[in-house]
């Protein structure tokens, strides 16, 4: 407990840390990283509110922007852009009833009817609150958790990591929204693409066609891009139906004390079910807002109003998705786990800065680990302190045509793309993914699994190997070494859960709950 | 036999091109054996799984309890005026430079929108490209061909 207090404390002096910054010729001296928080949080948000692009479109965009940034600086921005991007996907769901992102599907439902009788800024704050709590007992989690996992980490070989890598890819599986035998089928097209390029026990090239820019492998943010970002936009322009926006309504932001005593037990259901689905492999913010709705709806005395204007149809998922948003860090700084397409992203992102993500960062890097930590605490206080005030350009933003805005994503996604190696082959091949998720999405088959398939391949390929040649080609390794085992077993478990005909029909409704 | 789900058995037939193609070229890579894997066997032995799940959706969807589900129709234009003009953005930009390929960029694929026009566009253009210019050159000093190389830097 002591030690984790002491921790926290490390982080916040790296995040307090006041840097000189020179602009117009002018040294000042700031703290760089809160700054980076706030303009994290503050664009995240801007992004996260256009309609139609979600947090992994978001972040890959704005990706190149921290490249120059020093590693923590960048990461803390990151995080920053991604909360800020689920804040903003809320902001939308209540006002527009158009959902930012998947996981602020749910809020459309009762944040909508909230706005339409005149209470869009009780619901915005309450939005922003039960966000605000879930991300500070996130935080706490993620501080007491982190340690021992990485202890546990190092007692991991070869054939442990590839067991907790299939772990994760058929927690996403199983988690994610469509056809079981499809997902599996899109996690084995994202491995098989993720090991394009040069083999790094061989040094043979493979699928590179001779072509040089190949040989290197496919970028993981051409991918997300490509498969979040342009297919997005290429779908929302087929819809041309018109908006109902709340723009003049939003006023009387604050709850009333009848509110505040509807909404404490939805935040704290919502923020323990978030926390512990977060930290599953392939869960995130999308199941826990989905199974924060399904619960309140049944646990709570004003059922009857939900999809009616509930309060607690807004807190209890808005406070989940942010609790889970914040502990699906801890498998990827503990164990170098990417357990969503998000923290797929961020493994990118950390690779870039030199930092192999894993058990090892918190030793040989505290100041980064600690702060990165601290910061997501900052991040969410700056989303209550930013947003609420903000809420009047949130709402003209929203009132933005979309022929103005999706140039812009074009251009910024095209930019983005082109700078991350100064490379006019990416932006070609960025164009071929768009194609290739838009037929993805046409035939229903889901990006996330693909695209962290896409970021597992290598390392999934890597373990397979070291682990059987270190058993000299005996398969049984993987059953053998206990830990190894029983990752497989819960990989097992999933499986057959998922796949159970009670189950299986349950799984449907609870995302099509609209 | 008929096709109940034609979304299925797309995907299945997509994936089953997909897996063979990577699991056939793949063979032309070193295979080896398990305890000393050439780089042949990953994409091998994960190219046959992907074909196999493939074939395995592609019957799913031709049984008589799959769901009736139809493939729309192909936005073709706004694809092609989405993607067209990145494509070009990416083949142009070291000989044009970053301003006439935003541009370009943003005054193609405008016209995907039903409610287009050339005001706002020429517009949204100018200012998308302003725009670009402080954040990326100007602000993070990122590194661009800005004009086109027969103009000069």
């Amino acid at each position: 407990m002591e030690s984790m207090f002491s921790n926290l404390g490390v982080g916040l002096t790296a995040v307090l840390a006041i840097e000189p910054y020179t602009i117009f010729n002018q040294t000042l001296s700031l703290p760089m990283n809160i700054v980076y928080c706030v303009l994290g949080a503050f664009i995240g948000t801007l992004i996260g509110v256009l309609p139609g692009l979600g947090p992994v479109a978001t972040i890959a965009m704005l990706l190149p922007a921290t490249f120059t940034l020093p590693p923590l600086g960048g990461l803390i921005m990151l995080s920053g852009i991604y909360y800020g991007a689920q804040y903003g996907g809320s902001t939308t769901a209540i006002l527009v009833n158009l959902p930012g992102e998947t996981s602020s599907v749910v809020t459309c439902i009762d944040g909508y009817q909230m706005a339409r009788r005149g209470r869009a800024g009780v619901a915005l704050t309450t939005a922003a609150l039960g966000s605000f709590f879930a991300g500070c007992v996130g935080t706490l989690l993620l501080a007491a958790f982190a340690p021992p996992l990485a202890e546990l980490a190092f007692k991991f070989g070869p054939a442990e990591y590839f067991s907790l890598i299939m772990l994760g890819l058929f927690g996403a599986i199983a988690l994610s929204s469509g056809s079981l035998l499809k997902s599996i089928a899109m996690v084995c097209l994202g491995l098989l693409g993720g090991i394009v390029g040069t083999d790094v026990s061989s040094g043979v090239s493979r699928f590179a066609f001779d072509i040089p820019e190949l040989a290197d492998g496919i970028g993981f943010v051409v991918v997300a891009m490509g498969v979040f970002g342009f297919a997005e936009v290429i779908s929302n322009l087929e819809q041309k139906e018109t908006r109902e926006i709340f723009t003049k309504e939003v006023s009387g932001m604050f709850p009333s004390k009848e509110d505040f005593k509807r909404m404490v037990a939805p935040v704290l259901r919502g923020t323990a079910l978030g926390s512990v689905l977060g930290i599953l492999p392939g869960g995130g913010a999308v199941l826990a807002a989905f199974g924060a709705y399904a619960l309140e709806k049944k646990v709570s005395k004003n059922s009857a109003e939900f999809g009616k204007g509930a309060i607690e149809g807004v807190a209890a998922p808005e406070s989940a998705n942010n609790a889970a948003a914040q502990t699906s860090f801890i498998p990827l700084l503990t164990l170098g786990l990417p357990a969503n397409a998000v923290m797929a992203l961020m493994v990118g992102a950390m690779t870039i800065h030199n930092i192999q993500p894993g058990p090892l960062v918190m030793t040989t890097n505290p100041t980064l680990f600690w702060g990165l930590i601290v910061s997501m605490w900052v991040g969410n206080l700056m989303l209550v302190v930013l947003n609420l005030p903000l809420i009047g350009i949130w709402v003209k933003l929203l009132t933005v045509p979309y022929r103005y805005l999706y140039p812009a994503i074009l251009v910024f996604c095209c930019i983005g793309v082109f700078t991350i190696s100064n490379s006019s082959f990416d932006v070609l091949l960025t164009a071929g993914f768009g194609f290739l998720g838009y037929v993805f999405f046409r035939l229903g088959c889901e990006g996330a699994p693909l695209l962290l398939g896409f970021v597992l391949g290598p390392m999934l390929e890597e373990h397979f190997r070291r682990a059987l040649l270190l058993s000299h080609g005996d398969f049984s390794v993987f059953v053998t070494r206990p830990l190894s085992l029983s990752l497989l077993l819960v990989t097992a478990v999933l499986v057959v859960i998922v796949t159970l005909p009670s189950i299986k029909s349950k799984r449907v409704e609870a995302f099509h709950e609209e | 036999m008929k096709i109940r789900n034609h979304k299925d058995f797309w995907a299945g037939a997509m994936f089953l091109a997909f897996g063979a193609f990577f699991a056939g070229y793949a063979t032309r890579y070193k295979f080896g054996t398990a305890a000393n894997m050439g780089p042949g066997y990953f994409p091998v032995a994960l190219g046959t799984i992907l074909a196999v799940l493939g074939i395995a959706i592609v019957v799913s969807s031709l049984s008589a309890n799959a769901a009736d589900e139809k493939v729309d129709k192909f936005p073709w234009p706004v694809l092609l005026l989405i993607l067209g003009p990145t494509a070009l953005f990416g083949l142009l930009l070291q000989t044009l430079g970053l301003i006439v390929c935003l541009l370009m960029l943003v005054a193609i694929s405008s016209y995907a929108s039903h409610e287009f026009n050339w005001r706002s566009t020429l517009l949204n253009a100018m200012v998308l490209t302003v725009l670009s210019l402080t954040i990326f050159v100007w602000a993070l000093k990122l590194q661009f061909p800005l004009w086109p190389v027969f103009i000069g830097n």
